[in-house]
């Protein structure tokens, strides 16, 4: 299947967005096709962020488009873009602390004007992550960091979204925890029909789920490609994907020789 | 709270040598009606402290103005409208003054200085204070209302109607207000919006309409306070300097913390009075400071701070 045969979930064109006077995203255009995962890779202050947080009307683009199933919504105000069918599951989770775990997720479908469903929707994140289930009545402050980014996503879940912003879901956690949210995030995918931008610091576990990726860099896209692609290519793999690695290993385990002596 | 007044209320009279002594049960009496319109006004100033991060200090004087208001709706002097439509009234010209100050005024103030706001609402309190003496005078004045002057005898014991009702009403309000925030969807979003107001946006919550409706609420909230206020003794323009007791208030409870604000109040409440028999004339006045000295020392964070719980 061609990436440009039908109008995508998501594009972004050419799209600038300013902390004051000071530019963080430089002209990035990117799409995100219906059903697919696509990840957004890059190094720390990378842009990756200030991009999503552009889509979801956090930040407004002082220049280009955004496009949601080929409808404007650049510049529209976040309640309007939630409404559409934009959940954004924020990096460090931002969950309400004080709020129980019930009420973080009712918080999520805040958009939504008729309540019914709203229960059902509860179920279907609680069949997902039955932790939560457990701990619906339990101040959402006192989950662990892995639980609280599956309150992140179930609460984003609520807003019933046709697309997912998750901006760096594996942070803080452990390889186990990742996993486990990972492996949610491709079961959404499939069984909701949720497209997912995936914004990583965590190259390989984002392009192992991802179709596509991006990888920014200083505000630009510097290269896309297929996840098989990106994968194979030296220069993510010595940037990114840490290959290079062996070689400090190789010293690591040439001194531990030395002091065995 | 109604519990807790139950019990602040029992431990009083245990270490009063229970009912006998009467005079320490109307002390506390008037000691709580007094701690009730504190912590009314703190709890308005919190609600603003947690949601929009400004510290309003014409809280006290919107407490004032709710209060000459009413005043000027019900008092056969002005306009003689009868109390109980007076009431709703004043509460609905106070919320819309609430709103109408976030939208034109304290909006604008955001990314400013926490100082530049506090700067603001001092002179705000000013503009106040000089409008409401301007209408109303400078000489205090009673509200006419039916709870007012009124005694009843209990068990041998005389107390004001207007402080019983002080303590009911303020025990109903804070009931009112815990229901609206714990089961409404707006309320949910007042929440919110003070816990994380980023993460509120990214909800949807449109975040500056629940602001104003945090001024709108927490003007209302005020008027409740002026009202009771001006039942039980009189007001004049300055009345609003209640005001700082009520901050004083608010930073015992734990700056944040809506049931901290209640209690805080009442503990200045109840320490007045005691303060004003047992401590030397001169001193008595500078009690409820010391307190608040000593909690800040014990417990830089309030008593019922929900810091430790916010540490995630
Ligand atoms: N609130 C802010 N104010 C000013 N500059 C910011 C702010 N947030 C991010 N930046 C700058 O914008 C650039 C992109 O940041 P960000 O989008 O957070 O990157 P990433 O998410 O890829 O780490 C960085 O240079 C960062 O320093
Ligand atoms: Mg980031």
């Amino acid at each position: 299947m061609s990436r440009r045969d039908a109008v995508p979930m998501l594009s972004v064109s050419n799209i600038e967005s300013y902390y004051g006077p000071i530019i963080a995203i430089r002209g990035i255009s990117l799409e995100v096709p219906r059903q697919q995962i696509v990840a957004v890779l890059g190094a720390n202050g990378a842009g990756k962020t200030t991009l999503l947080k552009t889509i979801s009307g956090i930040m407004e683009p002082e220049k280009g488009a955004v496009m949601l199933e080929g409808q404007a919504i650049g510049g529209d105000d976040p309640a309007a873009i939630v409404r559409k069918g934009v959940a954004h599951v924020p990096e460090g989770r931002e969950i309400f602390p004080l709020l129980s775990v019930r009420d973080n997720l009712r918080l999520g479908a805040y958009t939504r004007a008729v309540a019914d469903g709203i229960a059902k929707d509860m179920a279907m994140v609680f069949g997902y992550f039955p932790i939560l289930k457990e701990r619906a009545g339990q101040m959402a402050g006192t989950l662990s960091g892995g639980q609280q980014q599956m309150l992140a996503i179930g609460r984003g879940m609520m807003a019933r979204p046709r697309i997912m912003l998750l901006d760096e879901p594996s942070l803080g956690l452990s390889p186990l925890a990742v996993k486990e949210i990972f492996a949610v995030i491709r079961r959404l995918n499939v069984e909701q029909g949720v497209t997912m931008m995936l914004v990583e610091q965590n190259a390989r576990a984002a392009l192992e789920l991802a179709d596509y990726g991006y990888v920014l860099e200083l505000g630009r896209v510097v290269m896309e490609g297929s996840s098989s692609r990106l994968l194979s290519s030296p220069d993510i793999q010595e940037f990114y994907l840490g290959v290079k690695e062996g070689g400090q290993r190789g010293q690591r385990r040439w001194k531990r020789r030395k002091t065995w002596r | 709270m109604a519990t807790r007044i139950g019990t602040l209320a029992s431990a009083w009279l245990a270490a009063y040598g229970g009912a006998s002594d009467l005079e320490s049960l109307q002390l506390l009496v008037s000691g709580l009606a007094n701690g009730c319109v504190y912590g009314l006004i703190a709890l308005g100033f919190v609600l603003i402290y947690k949601a929009t991060e400004a510290l309003n200090f014409a809280q006290g004087d919107m407490m004032m103005l709710g209060a000459f208001v009413t005043l000027g709706l019900t008092n056969d002097h002005y306009w003689a409208l009868p109390f109980w439509a007076s009431v709703p009234i004043a509460l609905l010209l106070m919320g819309a003054f609430g709103y109408v100050l976030e939208v034109t005024i304290l909006r604008r103030m955001s990314g400013q200085s926490q100082i530049a706001v506090v700067v603001l609402t001092v002179a705000l309190g000013f503009i106040i204070r000089f409008l409401a003496g301007a209408i109303w005078g400078h000489e205090p004045q009673s509200l006419e209302s039916p709870i007012a002057g009124v005694n009843v005898r209990f068990a041998g014991l005389v107390l004001g109607l207007d402080e019983v009702a002080v303590i009911l009403v303020t025990i109903v309000l804070t009931g009112l207000l815990y229901l609206g925030f714990a089961r409404t969807r707006l309320g949910l979003a007042m929440q919110a919006t003070s816990q994380n107001q980023l993460a509120a946006y990214y909800m949807g919550i449109p975040v500056k309409r629940v602001s104003a409706l945090i001024w709108c609420l927490s003007g209302i909230v005020a008027t409740a306070a002026g009202i009771l206020l001006a039942s039980k003794g009189s007001i004049d323009p300055n009345s609003g300097f209640l005001g700082i007791k009520a901050f004083a208030a608010a930073v015992i409870g734990g700056l944040g913390s809506l049931p901290g604000a209640l209690l805080g109040g009442l503990v200045i409440g109840v320490i007045e009075p005691f303060a004003a028999r047992h401590v030397a004339a001169g001193f008595s006045q500078v009690v409820p400071y010391a307190v608040l000295l000593l909690v800040l020392i014990i417990r830089p964070s309030g008593i019922l701070s929900q810091v430790r719980d916010k540490k995630v």
